[in-house]
């Protein structure tokens, strides 16, 4: 909820932070292979995350245990995500597949395997009601659980990062042509395209600002850009490192960036930027 | 008053339980025990518990004195100097109470005879005295029938056993006369006085038999029972653990083991293992008595390891089966059986044993060779046989010659489609129903053509029928002759078209693809048969020539797509190439070319998007408290459809049915079409307006200036996205309403559309059109002054723009008509539409492929409008600039320019929507 940070990575472990004071909290192992994404959920009592290990792990926030563990992706888990209320929990994978797992229950096998794409999910994303998708084969899918629809758009290169916008009514995809583009989410229709960065290789996060203002994302250049999301035009370029900028996250209410570079995280806010609430 | 009477009555009455207590005047009722309070108690007040330590009914303790105050009297402990408390051996009875060792209890002391005993072994005495108490009976021989009822716990067999003088714990035969057996002297085991239990085993029994008298027979081994215990383990047929009691003994258990090894293996494993164990425990064989100091045998005790225990020549056979019962097959090696049968087993498990008779082979029969024509699929031919028939038919056809349509109806009644049926039956035709037949939309060239197809094909059958006079020949040329008429009436004037100069098919095989030539050639001509036949290679044999015919009707069939008057209409394909898919999902996300394409011009929207029937997983909606979209449906994600298997014969036939899966994709596309038509029909329809006034220039520029005119007075969008705009609504409503009423019928209902089509998008462009209009409106009378400048530019450049229709850089609607007419084409004509499908809805197609081939004119004739109207625009700017360069640098740059100051516009009036919809 913008009060912790959850960082995952090659050590097989998951470190919980107050990215706010820089404080180490806790240490999450048990993981077998390097830990490729993480999650946590609304009320912050429960992490998941996905690993090379093709597992999906279930922790518990304050003993620091795996609380359970659902194995069948036949690859790599990419990303995770939790829904809403924490009862499922959907995993894209490496290999072409998204399954959403059951929280409640302890049903070892997924709930539901969205198989439609043609290669390695790299991104997933969860609204209310929806599931959406980044794919390698060059496609966004949006399952559409009320409605019961998938809705495939097609980019044409790699996804690698896919997200809502706050309203719900847009998509951005970030693809490896190093292309940012917003997408109608009902339509499918392109509203803007966000160029300047470089994205070829990585699997590149991309956010979308608080008020849905700015685009920004991760690049292969040590930055992080940001455009104006109306006008298109690049509104910032934060030279974070020198390495590739692995990770990116926003704030969800206030203007606050974290990114991941090499190995450490940072914390960007503006100078009068108070932390709400109390971390605790 | 009811007692009185009951008691008055008491004699007559059969009274059961024990009666209330009389009531007591003024006394409450007593409440009933509850159940968990009922007690039973026996004849000494005890409580009885009906379920307790052994059989229940048993009360712990003194009296149920045990957890009392007086707790539990055990019994009476004295000791003292005189008397020593004895050492009593308690046994089970002495916790038991009296009751217990009652008739009923747990360990009654009476003797009774046990069922075992109870009918079929009866007193000898008792007998006896039953037989003199039936002499002295009244009626004699009463008794005899006691006997008879007396159950009987034998079975018929063994008493019938019994009677022949068979024993138990012997086997069933003739007997035999033994050979005597080597008894191996075996050191080791020292047998003193009593020898092994008979009976215990065969084995051990065998031992005793030392000396054979001659004249003595034995009786044939029991058959031991099959051993019925089933196997409840996870571990591999005949697996047993490590047998400790073997294993842990060492080697002497070893040793012993020695002893059998050579006699009873046949017996079963089973018994063996019983008998090692217990062997070793009743074969006494000085351990038992402790280990003396003269005695050698304490290897058990001071194991002491000695070489000699140790093999040191690798035999082939180990001693014992020197697993110590580790896994249960032992080496078989029993001598006298043939060798050869289990030469390549070696060790047979348990409970198995070698079949006497080797089991018969298998036999293979071959498959059917198929005969030079064999087809999988019936088809209904025309049947011209000569003979009994044909003089009626030659008449028919004779009559019917020249004429086009009236040639097939007499030749089959299954060769007739509902128009001639109807024909034939005298209906009137349905109104409103589609054309009825494809022929109506073929060209009239193509229509000429597939006449003389056809009267050639009929003069020939007549040729045939004639020719089929002869029976013999008639038998040899009927089936490839009419396989080919076959193809020509299939392929009609397609395969006529086929072959043109630029396919080869047998590009490999030059001549091959020579003779394919003649042969399209000469069937362009119409020819049949025989002449065809001159054609392929005289060295060939018949069976080859027939191949190859056939082989080239399919090349003509197979590749009449590359004709250049029906290639636009046809792609390959979808599903021809994905040979061994069963199960394919309904929908299918349609090519990527096209989609790439799309991409590449930045038109995202329809044409990138694909959607789809998703049915989510009842659990999953519960999880995401979503109402289920599809209660009633067991699917879970894409709807699939089952799909037959392709084989072989798939490509030999070509009149196959559509598979279900063509049906369903075709269903849908036209579904979405229809969805799709009722929004687009506006804009087509102002199209068409427009189009039908400008056929010249000079009309366009009046046009031009009108439309310009009329932008003026009202807020008008400028916009090719104006073509829904107020102006020219009385018109295109009228239209619309046509079209709505068209597709009223076939509509789909309303939440469906408002699923697909109700977006923001049409409220977002809307007012962002207003926007954009309003920058507009200043401009327009400059450009109306501007127009007669511009017209020659833009007709120049228009030249170019129609070969590169699809390349236009607008928001992807301007050019999706086109794209969508593509996308019907690969999904309606790629898969092989039967014929059986050339009405009604094929027609349909053809229908609306004609109206989108309109369109993309009336499109293509808009585009250049409105690229004028944009260069219009530029120029004026670059006028404001005051950079006035000359046009033909302008119309180089055009097209890129364009590209980008659309784009960008694009961006200006989409790329609002999130902010306004926030807003709201």
């Amino acid at each position: 909820d913008g009060n912790y940070c959850l960082t995952c990575g090659s050590d097989k472990t998951l470190k919980l932070w107050n990215p706010h004071k820089g404080t180490a909290l806790r240490t999450y192992q048990g993981h077998g292979y390097e830990v490729l994404d993480a999650a946590g959920s609304f009320d912050n009592s429960q992490i998941c995350s996905g690993g090379a290990d093709k597992a999906v792990a279930l922790w518990d926030v304050t003993t620091g245990q795996v609380v359970r563990k659902y194995r069948g992706h036949a690859g790599k888990v990419n990303c995770v995500q939790f829904n809403e209320e924490a009862t499922v929990i959907v995993s894209g994978s490496i290999d072409s597949t998204v399954r959403c797992w059951d929280c409640r229950s302890r049903r070892p096998d997924p709930i539901q395997v969205l198989d439609e794409a043609k290669d390695g999910i790299s991104s997933v994303k969860l609204s209310a009601h929806e599931i959406l998708t980044g794919s390698v084969d060059g496609r966004v899918r949006r399952y559409d659980l009320r409605v019961g629809q998938l809705c495939s758009d097609y980019i044409g290169s790699p996804i690698t990062s896919v997200c809502f916008s706050k309203d719900g009514q847009c998509v951005l995809a970030a693809s490896l042509d190093s292309t940012l583009r917003l997408l109608d989410k009902d339509t499918g229709e392109l509203l803007g395209e966000y160029t300047g960065h470089r994205s070829t290789t990585y699997r590149l996060d991309c956010v979308l600002n608080e008020l849905d203002t700015h685009v920004g994302c991760a690049s292969e250049d040590g930055h992080v850009y940001f455009w104006d999301l109306v006008e298109g035009s690049l509104a910032l370029s934060l030279p974070v490192g020198q390495g590739v900028v692995q990770s990116l996250a926003f704030h969800p209410r206030l203007p606050c960036l974290l990114v991941a570079t090499q190995g450490q995280v940072t914390l960007w806010r503006e100078d009068a930027f108070q932390p709400e609430g109390d971390p605790n | 008053k009811m007692a009185e009477s009951s008691d008055s009555e008491g004699e007559d009455l059969v009274s059961y339980g024990s009666a209330l207590q009389p009531l007591q005047e003024g006394e409450r009722i007593k409440k009933p025990v509850p159940l968990q309070e009922q007690t039973v108690k026996d004849a000494k007040g005890r409580y009885q518990r009906f379920h307790g330590a052994f059989t229940g009914g048993f009360s712990a303790g003194y009296f149920n004195t045990v957890g009392t105050k007086e707790g539990w009297t055990p019994s009476a402990f004295v000791s003292s100097r005189q008397k020593r408390a004895g050492r009593t051996i308690l046994g089970p009875e002495d916790f038991m109470d009296e009751e217990d060792l009652s008739e009923f209890g747990i360990a009654p002391k009476d003797i009774t005879t046990t069922d075992d005993f109870a009918s079929k072994a009866k007193d000898r005495i008792k007998e006896k005295a039953r037989q003199i108490a039936g002499v002295v009976a009244p009626i004699p021989g009463t008794t005899a029938f006691d006997d008879l009822i007396g159950p009987s716990k034998i079975t018929v067999g063994v008493e019938l056993l019994r009677k022949m003088g068979w024993k138990e714990g012997q086997g069933i035969g003739p007997r035999v006369k033994r050979k005597p057996r080597r008894q191996k002297p075996d050191p080791t085991v020292k047998i003193y006085g009593c020898a092994l239990p008979p009976g215990l085993s065969e084995g051990s029994e065998d031992e005793e038999d030392e000396y054979q008298p001659e004249n003595v027979t034995f009786a044939p081994k029991d058959v031991m029972p099959v051993d019925l215990t089933p196997k409840e383990n996870v571990h591999g047929l005949g697996y047993k653990g490590l047998d400790p009691s073997q294993a842990l003994f060492g080697v002497s258990g070893r040793e012993h083991l020695n002893l059998f090894t050579g006699g009873s293996e046949e017996t079963s494993n089973l018994l063996g293992d019983l008998r090692h164990s217990k062997g070793r425990k009743l074969g006494i064989t000085g351990q038992a008595f402790g280990v003396g100091a003269l005695e050698e045998e304490d290897d058990d005790i001071y194991a002491t390891d000695t070489l000699s225990k140790y093999d040191t020549v690798l035999k082939d056979e180990e001693p014992g089966d020197g697993l110590y019962g580790w896994t249960a097959p032992k080496q078989y090696k029993s001598k006298n059986r043939p060798e050869r049968e289990f030469k390549y087993i070696g060790k047979v498990l348990a409970g198995f044993s070698l079949a006497s008779k080797p089991s018969a082979p298998i036999k293979i029969y071959p498959p059917p060779s198929l005969p030079r024509n064999y087809r999988p699929v019936h088809y209904f031919r025309p049947v011209i046989t000569a003979g009994n028939e044909s003089c009626h038919l030659q008449k028919a056809l004779e009559e019917s010659t020249g004429k086009l349509e009236s040639d097939p109806t007499h030749q089959s009644r299954h060769a007739l489609n509902a128009a001639q049926r109807r024909e034939q039956l005298g209906e009137t035709e349905l109104k409103g129903s589609p054309a009825p037949s494809v022929l109506e939309y073929l060209s009239e060239k193509d229509r000429e053509r597939l006449k003389e197809v056809k009267q050639a094909s009929e003069q020939q059958m007549k040729a045939k029928t004639v020719s089929q006079q002869s029976p013999n020949s008639r038998f040899q040329l009927a089936s490839p002759e009419e396989a080919a008429h076959k193809w020509q009436m299939l392929l009609g004037g397609q395969v006529a078209n086929a072959g043109s100069s630029d396919f080869k098919p047998f590009a490999k095989n030059p001549e091959k693809q020579k003779r394919y030539e003649n042969f399209v050639k000469s069937l362009k001509r119409g020819e049949k048969g025989e002449r065809l036949e001159r054609f392929f290679d005289q060295n060939m044999t018949e069976w080859e020539r027939g191949r190859e015919q056939e082989e080239f009707f399919r090349a003509a069939m197979f590749y009449r797509s590359s004709n250049s008057t029906l290639s636009s209409r046809f792609t390959r394909a979808k599903y021809e190439d994905d040979v061994d898919k069963v199960e394919v999902p309904r929908d299918q996300e349609n090519d990527i070319d096209d989609k790439e394409t799309a991409v590449k011009m930045k038109m995202f929207g329809k044409l990138t998007r694909d959607n789809f029937e998703w049915h989510p997983d009842k659990l999953l909606c519960k999880r995401f408290n979503v109402r289920d979209p599809y209660p009633d449906s067991s699917v879970v994600g894409l709807p699939k459809v089952k799909r037959d298997k392709y084989s072989v014969f798939n490509f030999l036939t070509v009149p196959e049915p559509t598979t279900s899966v063509t049906q369903a994709t075709n269903e849908k596309i036209q579904e979405s079409n229809s969805l799709n038509k009722p929004k687009k029909s506006s804009r087509w329809d102002v199209s068409d307006k427009e189009k039908e006034k400008k056929d010249s220039i000079s009309e366009f520029i009046s046009l031009a200036r009108s439309k310009a005119d009329v932008q003026q007075q009202p807020p008008v969008p400028a916009k090719e996205e104006s073509g829904t705009g107020t102006t020219e609504t009385p018109l295109t409503a009228v239209i619309d309403e046509d079209k709505n009423q068209e597709e009223e019928s076939r509509r789909p209902p309303m939440d469906l559309f408002k699923a697909i089509f109700v977006s923001s998008s049409d409220e977002k462009s809307s007012s962002s059109e207003e926007e954009s209009d309003e920058e507009q409106q200043p401009t327009t009378s400059e450009r109306q002054s501007e127009t007669t400048k511009q017209v020659d530019t833009a007709d120049s450049s228009s030249s170019n723009l129609q070969e590169n229709v699809t390349a236009s850089t607008d928001s992807g609607i301007s050019s999706l008509p086109t794209s969508k007419q593509e996308l019907d084409a690969t999904e309606e004509f790629g898969p092989k539409l039967p014929p059986a499908f050339s009405s009604g809805r094929f027609c349909k197609h053809l229908d609306r492929k004609e109206k989108h081939r309109k369109t993309r004119e009336r499109h293509k004739t808009k585009k250049e409008r409105k690229r004028k109207k944009e260069k219009k625009k530029k120029h004026k700017k670059q006028k404001n600039k005051g950079k006035h360069k000359n046009k033909k640098s302008e119309k180089d740059s055009s097209s890129d320019t364009t590209d980008s100051s659309d784009s960008l516009s694009d961006m200006d009036t989409t790329g609002l929507s999130p902010k306004e919809l926030l807003r709201r």
